[in-house]
């Protein structure tokens, strides 16, 4: 046990973690599935960064690569069919791509935990919530069977999870839809994770209980400063929770920018598209906006810039040249070649 | 009462799952113009697995035995010369002679047939009766569903050759039979004691197809009971049954030889492999090419149905593309 | 009476809940819509919102005839079809028509779009010739908005969007006075989710349908709606127009519903009132005496345990079902 400690750390030493690096940094990452029909690219340089205390929000359709990016990070990506064919997966400074298993796994839980969509079949149906709970801490952190369980009962109090002694020998389907997910917010916080993934969290849970969620996420993450990923195709939360925004379409992040800015001045069309293309709660119109057509398929991503045949303000040089990512203001980043027109005019 | 939460996550999942899947369709949407079926997807599949290329081929070779056996033999099977009696192969009979002095290569050849007969048609006969009983438990379900389920389980109780063989030797008549009674008797013993396989597949099967949204659709566009199980159900629940089949007839040709062995299904002047290996019982120590060949072809076409059931099921089921 | 289509009275659905395996015993109800009554007028959209468990779904099932109801009426144009069969049932199909909520599992992946847009005619062979059926299938993926041209694909290689165009086809074909929408965009992208609300706008306008829109999304049942209903395990409690389920809500649970929803606009973050729920809907099996909303309401009182409120005019011009309805605005 000393011993491995010992190597681990010298290990750390040589590849670990960099001292003022940021939290999580994803950098030109690029990942495509090899399928039956072709070589899908899913990920074609996507880079964001997160510091402690941080929320980043995620914000895409279906099949935009937003979850791959995640799984990428977290290492759980099904690999075939999936290649990480260029690019940085930095977690202190540290590339967890090129770091051993044995490094990642130690990672994976104490140093990022998930939480995903659906926490009915994210959590075992046989095993109690409590022991699943139990499980990581034994495991991992060495407890005694009795330490643990009190360690779970104070995880599931955390969750406000009420009752929670009883509670912890529950299986997940006695659970409620917003209590599992809540259960399932405890497990990731087991092994006291620097950064958080939540994988569309609320997505398949009602408004009401959205919000008591949402209002969790945030109480826990202020507390114990810790970097949030919120990935979501929800505008509306988003605009509640995140500090940044990350836009990603077609496996590229198109916009970056904080959360007023990018609702205020929209810096790219797909963004402003998918805004105006909101039904809204304090406003009845008539017609919706639309986006035009369909996502473009990864398989054959259009020329130049991905949204062009989609795109309303479309010039020639949208359909030969790949905008490059750049600022049109400081802290922004925009991926369209009239990003400064879109953010200055109109 | 469907939850529109759970629906919601069902959805959400399988969006997820689709999400690189949606890629290929667009592909297709602007691509070409052919329409693609899921069959026509699934034989693309199996084409490019060397499994099935296998299979396929040992299948067909033993199909064509079955049919022209003259293709493959000029021997007679029924000659026998018992001059030659258990003499080892040469060039003249690659796989020797038997104890009767029979061309054991020609009877392998020969003995295709009563095989592949009977496995075809017991195959047949249990689907069609597994298939009808499962589809109509799954779509009625209630008490039609029990009493079904409880028959079928009845007949799943009793052990294969146990049944076989009381079956086979109380209904067979006084005296001599000829060979088709035997062969329709030998089918039916089969098909009667595997059907309840088959009917709990389909039942699974159609309860699944039946929940989907496509049945609640068909019956909000007030379709017919008959037309949702033939056109709604049947086809979307007949996959597993199909591989069920191509692993059942492998089995039945096994099954088919077990009762000729044990002297209860075909018998001379009828060929069949069952027939062959039976009656290299007594030599085997002397002759042991006349079991070797006739059972290595069993094996092998049982095998190769196995193998052929492995990569249908593969190329039929959506998870695995 | 003539400008309602639909008018539905004390409508009942209760599932019973069964144990045992081979000798089944009924230990409760589930009592998925309890006494629900509405008018659905000629070339409206009513919505109907809700939370999951709510019986806004079973609703849909029981007003399609596709559950037998338990109790109430249910009357189309005047006649009552709460418990017509046969031949009867299969000519209201043509004129009552349901939009599923998931495009995946909607569409036979064995047929073509043509066979299931053309399904229709099949079953009620009496609508059109079959010689004028491929014509009309080929004009209805044009009204939806798909390539005509597409008809002998199959639903796998289409789009979540397209797949549910295809639904709505196969919705239109036998000409339907009303369609009742079960959650028809909540499994698609938002980019999509606009074109199909828009889509059946047009369709409401071209065709003069009254549309049932069923959703939990009240963003969306804003959009589309005209008047909009508010169900709480199994009942209305709140019903009234657009304008003033929105910006007039008396029932708190409309206006916690309201409040939660979360506003695409960040200068508001921190601004808006949100009133949080506690804990979860009660089970329907077991709901609360008097009031169900009494559990999770913050102006509970005795009177709220045991007298059911009754859905009527109280405070506002619209029917609240709260003991203590009350104006409040709550959307920004």
């Amino acid at each position: 046990m000393s011993a491995n400690t010992v190597k681990s750390s010298v290990d750390a030493r040589r590849t670990g973690p960099v001292p003022g690096a940021p939290l999580l940094e994803v950098d030109d990452l690029y990942v495509e599935f090899r399928t039956r029909d072709g070589v899908a690219r899913v990920l074609n340089g996507v880079s964001y960064k997160v510091e402690a205390g941080e929320t980043l929000a995620v914000l895409g359709e279906s099949g935009s690569g937003k979850s791959v990016t995640a799984q990428t990070v977290m290492g759980i990506l099904d690999m075939p069919p999936g290649f990480i064919t260029g690019g940085e997966v930095r977690f202190h400074g540290e590339n967890l791509l090129k770091a051993s298993q044995r490094r990642r796994r130690e990672v994976r839980g104490s140093g990022i935990a998930m939480i995903f969509q659906d926490a009915l079949s994210a959590l075992n149906p046989v095993f109690t919530v409590g022991f699943q709970i139990e499980e990581q801490l034994r495991v991992r952190r060495g407890m005694s069977r009795r330490d643990a369980r009190k360690r779970a009962i104070e995880l599931l109090d955390l969750v406000k999870i009420p009752n929670p002694k009883g509670r912890v020998r529950q299986y997940p389907h006695e659970f409620s839809g917003g209590m599992r997910q809540r259960a399932m917010i405890a497990m990731s916080l087991a092994l006291d994770p620097e950064m958080l993934i939540a994988d569309e969290p609320t997505t398949a849970l009602d408004v009401t209980v959205q919000a008591q969620i949402m209002d969790l996420l945030k109480e826990i993450q202020v507390e114990r400063n810790m970097g949030l990923i919120l990935i979501t195709h929800d505008l509306g939360v988003v605009a509640e929770v995140a500090d940044r925004i990350a836009v990603m379409y077609a496996g590229r992040i198109v916009e970056q920018s904080d959360a007023r800015s990018l609702y205020r001045k929209p810096g790219h069309p797909y963004t402003l598209a998918l805004l105006d293309s909101l039904p809204r709660l304090d406003l009845k119109g008539t017609e919706l906006n639309t986006i035009k057509g369909l996502p473009p398929s990864l398989l054959n991503i259009p020329s130049g810039c991905p949204f062009h045949p989609r795109c309303p303000r479309v010039q020639e040089i949208c359909k030969t040249e790949v905008p490059a990512q750049h600022r049109p203001l400081p802290g922004r980043l925009s991926a369209c070649h009239f990003a400064e027109e879109m953010i200055a005019g109109d | 009462m469907t939850d529109p939460s759970t629906a919601a996550t069902g959805a959400a999942v399988t969006t997820t799952a689709a999400e690189h899947v949606t890629a290929a369709e667009h592909v297709e949407t602007k691509g070409s113009n052919k329409p693609r079926s899921l069959a026509s997807d699934a034989w693309y599949d199996l084409r490019r697995r060397p499994l099935f290329v296998i299979s396929a081929a040992l299948i067909l070779l033993v199909v064509l035995m079955a049919l022209v056996p003259t293709l493959f033999t000029s021997a007679d099977p029924n000659y026998g010369d018992l001059n030659r009696s258990r003499q080892g192969p040469s060039a003249d009979a690659w796989f020797g002679y038997d104890n009767q002095g029979y061309d054991i290569f020609s009877r392998t050849i020969y003995g295709a047939r009563a095989s592949i007969v009977v496995g075809v048609s017991a195959t047949v006969l249990t689907i069609l009766i597994g298939a009808t009983l499962g589809l109509l438990a799954g779509f009625y379900g209630g008490w039609i569903d029990g009493l079904m389920s409880r028959i079928a389980d009845v007949f799943f109780g009793l052990p294969f050759v146990l049944g076989a063989i009381v079956i086979l030797s109380s209904f067979r008549s006084q005296g001599e039979s000829s060979a088709t009674e035997i062969m329709v008797l030998v089918v039916l013993s089969i098909s009667l004691l595997s059907w309840p396989v088959c009917m709990r597949i389909m039942r699974s099967a159609a309860i699944t197809a039946k929940q989907q949204d496509y049945v609640k659709a068909a019956r909000a566009l007030g379709a017919s009971s008959s037309r949702i199980i033939l056109r709604h159900m049947l086809p979307n629940a007949i996959a597993p049954v199909l591989v069920y089949a191509t692993i059942a007839l492998g089995a039945f040709i096994g099954a088919e030889a077990t009762l000729s062995f044990l002297g209860l299904g075909l018998r001379a002047p009828v060929v069949s492999w069952g027939v062959m290996i039976a009656d290299s019982r007594d030599v085997i120590r002397v002759a042991p090419h006349s079991l070797l060949f006739p059972a290595a072809f069993l094996t092998a076409t049982v095998l190769a149905f196995v193998m052929l059931g492995d990569a249908v099921r593969e190329a039929l089921d959506p998870k695995m593309r | 009476m003539t400008d309602n289509i639909l008018e539905v009275d004390g409508l009942v659905k209760h599932f019973p809940v069964r144990v045992g395996v081979l000798f089944k015993r009924t230990v409760g109800h589930v009592r998925a819509v309890d006494g629900v009554s509405f008018d659905l007028r000629r070339g409206e959209t009513l919505g109907v919102v809700g939370e999951s468990g709510c019986g806004k779904s079973t609703l849909a099932q029981v007003l399609m005839r596709l559950e037998p109801p338990t109790g109430g009426t249910i009357r189309f144009e005047g006649e009552d079809i709460t418990k017509i069969q046969g031949g009867a049932l299969r000519r209201l199909r043509r004129d009552i028509q349901i939009v599923l909520q998931d495009p995946y599992t909607s569409l036979n992946p064995r047929m073509t779009v043509g066979d299931i847009v053309g399904e229709p005619f099949e079953i009620h062979p009496e609508v059109a010739p079959k010689g004028s059926r491929a014509k009309k299938v080929r004009d209805l993926l044009d009204v939806v908005g798909l390539n005509p041209e597409h008809i002998n694909r199959y639903p796998h290689q289409f789009s979540g969007g397209q797949r549910q165009r295809i639904g709505i086809a196969r919705a239109l074909a036998l000409r339907p006075k009303v369609i009742v929408c079960d959650e028809p965009v909540s499994a698609l992208d938002v980019s999509i989710q606009a074109q199909v609300m828009n889509l059946l706008g047009d369709l409401q306008t071209e065709f003069g349908l009254s549309y049932l829109f069923i959703a939990h999304d009240l963003s969306v049942v804003r959009h589309l709606s005209d008047r909009v209903a508010v169900m709480y395990l199994g009942k209305i409690v709140e019903i009234g127009t657009e304008k003033e389920i929105y910006e007039h809500p008396t029932h708190p649970y409309t206006q916690a519903l309201l409040s939660a929803v979360p506003v695409p606009d960040p200068e508001l973050r921190g601004q808006r009132q949100i009133i949080r729920l506690e804990g979860d809907v009660p089970s329907p099996v077991d709901p609360p005496s008097g009031c169900r909303f009494r559990t999770r309401c913050w102006k509970a009182q005795d009177i709220c345990a045991s007298e059911e409120p009754v859905l009527t005019t109280r405070v506002a011009a619209h029917p609240s079902a709260c003991h203590f309805a009350e104006e409040k605005s709550v959307v920004p």
